[in-house]
This record gives C-alpha cells, structure tokens and sequence, in this order.
C-alpha cells in the first residue's frame, strides 16, 4: 500500500531574557542546584507571579517573523497536574487566547517554496531540571519558570526531511531575531513530532504517534523515518494503530511505546487569576516590527542582487546570522572589483576549515583583514592557491598573520627570471626525452616538465612564469 | 446538575487524593449543593455581561528585565522533606 506521511512540529523555545518568566531569579545554566530560584518560582502559596515585559516583546517579535496574527486579547491559563519537576502542580501556559495564531514559514525543495502553516505560537513556561539516581530523583528548580514560546505547525510537512527543513528554517529565523540560543542539545530547543499516514489520496488523517525525547534535527528526521516505516509495516498487516506517545532510542535507532496510564489527559485548564489579560495594539505590534533585523530569505534575495551571487552560495552566507555579517563585511571590505573571487574563498577554503572544525566560519578564529590579506598574496602570485589553503589552516591554529607565516615556512614563489632558468636548465638536461617529445609536437609534454620545475623548487616556482620560460626556451632553441 | 461517584473519583484522582467511602458519600451531598448554586447561573439574564477571565478591571501587568535577589539554596531548602545536596529529593519517578 503507498501511504502519505502527515508531519506537525512542536517547537519550545526558552527564550534568551535575563530573568525567568514570572520572577527576577537569573537564567544561568552554570549555576549551582537550587540557587536561582525564590518564592515565586518555587511556586509558595501567597506569591504573585508578573510576567516578563521583555519576554512579551521577544515572543511578539517571533510572531510576527513567523508571519502570525497577534492576538488583541490574550491570557494564561493553568495546566494542571503532577510532577516533581512542577512546584505549582500547574504550569502556567495559554489554552483558548494565545498570543498569536495563523503563521507560516516556507521550505524549499528543488528551489521550489513550499508554505508551512504555523497554528499558533503561545507563551509558557518551563519545568525543573530531574536527576534520576538509585531510589531517588533529584530536583533542581534553576530552570522552573524560564520563559518558553511553543511554535505549533499545521500537518504541513509529508515527510521527515520536509520536518529537517522546516526546523533548520525555523532556527535560522529565531537565530536572526537574537532571542533564543536555539541550541536542542543544552535544550533550549526542544521538538515533539506528532507523525501519522494515510492511504495516498485521502483526505481524512490516520492515527497519529507523538514522538518525544529527540535531541537533535537529525534525530528529529531520523525518529521519524523510522516511523514512518513501522506505521506502513503495522498498517499493512492490517494491525490497528494506538494513538500513543513514544520516545526515540538514539542509541538503538527506534521509537519505543512511552506505555502511560489509559486515559485522556485531562489538564482543566482555566484562566490564572494571579495573572492579567493583555491588551496587545497595533502601536505596540508596529513598534516591535520595526525592530525586526532583515531576516534570512530578505537577506538571501539581497545578496543575490547585491553581490550578484547564485542562490547556491547566498543559500550557504545567510544560513548563520554570524556567518552572514561575516561574509558581508569580507565582501565589502574585499578590494578586488570580482566579488566572486571572495565568496568563493568564502564558501570553499573558508566552509571547509569550518567543517572540519565542526563550528561556524564566523567562530574560525581569523578576521577579515588577515583573510583577505592572505587571498593578497595568492592574486599577487606571491604564493600558489595550494600553500593558500595551507597557510589559511595554520592561520587559524595559530592565530599568526598571513605574513609571518609565509615567510616563516618560505612560501614566497620564486618569479625570479635568472634563479627559475637555472632550474629550467638542469631539468632540459635530466630530461631529454620529455624535451624530444615536446619539440616533435606532444604539447602534454611542457606540462610534465614544468612538474618537474615545480619539484625541484619544492613547490616554490611561480607555475605561470615557469610555463613561459620553459616554452620560449624550448621553441627559441 | 448532577454529579455520580465515577466523576468524583476522577477528580479525586487528578488531585491525588485517596477517598474513603464515608468521604465520598459526603463529598457527593456537598458537591451536589455547589453545582446546584453554580447552575443558577444559568437561570440569570446575563445577555449584557461581557465574558471575564479577571475579577480586576487592570490588564498589561508587566514587570521590567531586572534582576533580584534569589532565595540561598539553605533557605529554597529548609522546609523540603527531603533534600540530598542542593536538590531536593523525591521517590524515584521513572523505572
């Protein structure tokens, strides 16, 4: 049977404030157990909570990047119930009025845009931290009461690579807004998949699995994949799906039944009287659009037209914001008239000591200048492309300057007409048959002998120079 | 409305609370007479009252990014039942 496969995310995201939600206690993760917490957070009966003007603001601006409604009136609700990673036994988050609803962001696929429905986008907060150890979990409250937003898709995504896309697009845009480290390892991202199919061609949605527990996209698309082939396999045997949550093994590559207590979950909601309403008008929503920084698919067009880039290398320069203010700033500052030239240090040598390093090329320690002083010296011809790239790789271990290097490791190509022709001699002479082959018509053969140039200066001779001298030399005589 | 003993277990439950027979015989009688009073509601002309979430006529109460004094891990501590370092201690909740 062929099934569709029908995706939707949720996404919580703390958001990066000074102080938690509801309280003043900091947000640190370094801390000690139980030293960022106070009345409020630790939920004592008789403390009133007041929400976070700059987690309001922070929550708006995500909104409205993601192209939501924001909501005139909104509130927070209570969702009700145990555990010890809960001082209230309620978590204070929004039910019928959230902030904003009615979102979208788009993927792209073959460079075609696809639009991915957001349903709505809440204000909420976070849980403590457990420790589980023999007999006893441990509770530390540090993280109880953090502000989270949750980002809820619609059943958009058909499959786990339409759900990698929607997350790394989703994280490039809050990464430009500077309002969450986004980082799904220390879990300031954290994203539950809810994941069904239906026959191909039906409208109505299967029953759906909610997966948990995964720590990165990877493991996000990889949950779901495997997934994606057990509900076809149950389905074919004509098994019955069970509507249930199940948490990803990383280690064993599969979902794993949660088996919870039967029974819907009954969270009685209803509205937090320690808390206001908010009024949200226009005024307030317009002065925050304002402060929206130009967001990833603005930026990509831009440096398409500006810098007249191909979609492939502006795709790769606006991934990071860090990495695109880097690049920026290289492409402006670079002297030569082809930009070309810089991006494609950029997204070549640059990317690949990146990669190598498993960090950004804005975390490569190395500066513009000192970058674009080593591309210099190639377009000078002072040194070839090869000892660029090795000099660029000691460049950012040592953090010494294109200069020093190059001269300490005498890279400097040898131009010099008079010291290039005596090694052109001594090859001629060791040579005589590659020399024959040449002068008889075999082109290919002045290739060889400018290698074996090269060989002899250990690599030091300006290739180019070598080519001419070693061609007049050969036909002249 | 009425309110039968299966509803009162499950809200029991909910709240983590054990009843007795005796207490869910009296619970039921009490229940009863308060959604009784809450069904009056129902009987009142309510058409021009506006839908509340708030009891206060005061909304966007909000506080600045600032900093305070958290509580010593001493202090957060004192009165826990049971405590081990700096965590407070619970029976382990997962297998």
């Amino acid at each position: 049977m062929i099934y569709q496969t029908v995706i939707g995310l949720e996404v919580h995201l703390q958001l990066s404030t000074k102080t938690k939600a509801f309280c003043g206690c900091i947000i640190d993760f370094g801390r000690a157990p139980n030293t960022c917490v106070c009345p409020i957070c630790l939920g004592f009966p008789g403390t009133l909570p007041v929400y976070n003007k700059e987690a309001l603001n922070s929550a708006i601006k995500v909104a409205l990047a993601f192209n939501c409604q924001i909501q005139e009136h909104t509130k927070f609700d209570r969702k009700n119930y145990f555990y010890p990673d809960l001082p209230k036994n309620y978590q204070i988050s929004q039910y019928d009025l959230p902030l904003s609803r009615n979102g979208y962001l788009y993927i792209y696929r073959d460079n075609k845009p696809k639009r991915i429905g957001i349903t709505r986008i809440h204000l909420e907060e976070d849980a403590g931290k457990l420790i589980h150890e023999d007999g006893q979990s441990l509770v530390d409250f540090n993280r109880a009461g953090i502000p989270l937003i949750e980002i809820v898709s619609e059943p958009d995504l058909f499959s786990p690579q339409e759900a990698f896309d929607y997350l790394t697009n989703l994280k490039s845009i809050i990464e430009y807004l500077d309002v969450s480290d986004c980082d799904m390892e220390k879990g300031s991202l954290r994203c539950d998949a809810n994941i069904s199919l239906r026959k191909a061609g039906s409208l109505e949605l299967g029953v759906k699995t909610e997966l948990k527990n995964m720590n990165s996209f990877k493991g996000v698309k990889d949950a779901l994949s495997f997934e994606v082939g057990r509900q076809a396999e149950l389905l074919d045997r004509g098994g019955d799906m069970v509507q249930e949550t199940r948490l990803w093994d990383a280690e064993k590559g599969v979902t794993v039944s949660m088996r919870t207590k039967e029974g819907a979950k009954d969270y009685r909601y209803f509205p937090d009287p320690d808390l206001t309403r908010f009024h949200i008008n226009q005024d307030m929503i317009e002065r925050l659009r304002l402060k929206l920084p130009e967001l990833p698919q603005e930026k990509l067009q831009r440096f398409m037209k500006e810098y007249s880039l191909s979609e492939y290398d502006a795709k790769i320069l606006v991934s990071s914001k860090e990495d695109a203010r880097f690049s920026e700033e290289c492409i402006r500052i670079y002297p030569g008239k082809d930009k070309k030239l810089m991006v494609n240090w950029l997204i070549g040598p640059l990317l690949s000591e990146a990669n190598s390093r498993k960090v950004k090329i804005s975390e490569l320690n190395i500066t513009n200048d000192e970058l674009i002083s080593l591309i210099g010296f190639v377009e000078r011809g002072e040194i070839s492309g090869l000892s660029a790239k090795g000099v660029l790789s000691q460049m950012i271990d040592s953090g010494k300057s294109a200069r020093e290097l190059i001269i300490e490791s005498n890279l400097l190509q040898v131009s010099d007409t008079e010291e290039l022709s005596k090694i052109i001699e001594s090859v001629i002479l060791e040579n005589t048959k590659s020399v024959d082959d040449f002068r008889s018509g075999k082109t290919n053969a002045l290739m060889f002998l400018v290698g074996q140039v090269m060989k002899k200066s250990s690599g030091k001779a300006n290739p180019k120079i070598v080519g001419q001298l070693l061609s007049r030399r050969l036909t002249d005589a | 409305m009425a309110i039968d003993n299966e509803t009162i277990r499950h809200v029991a439950h909910l709240a983590r609370i054990d009843l007795q027979a005796k207490e869910l015989e009296r619970l039921h009688v009490q229940l009863h007479e308060i959604l009784g009073f809450i069904d009056k509601i129902s009987n009142l002309n309510i058409e021009d009252v506006l839908p509340a979430s708030h009891i206060l006529p005061i909304s966007n109460v909000l506080r600045e990014d600032i900093p305070h004094t958290s509580l010593t891990p001493e202090r957060a501590l004192e009165n826990a039942p049971s405590k081990k370092g700096n965590f407070f201690s619970v029976p382990k909740i997962i297998e």
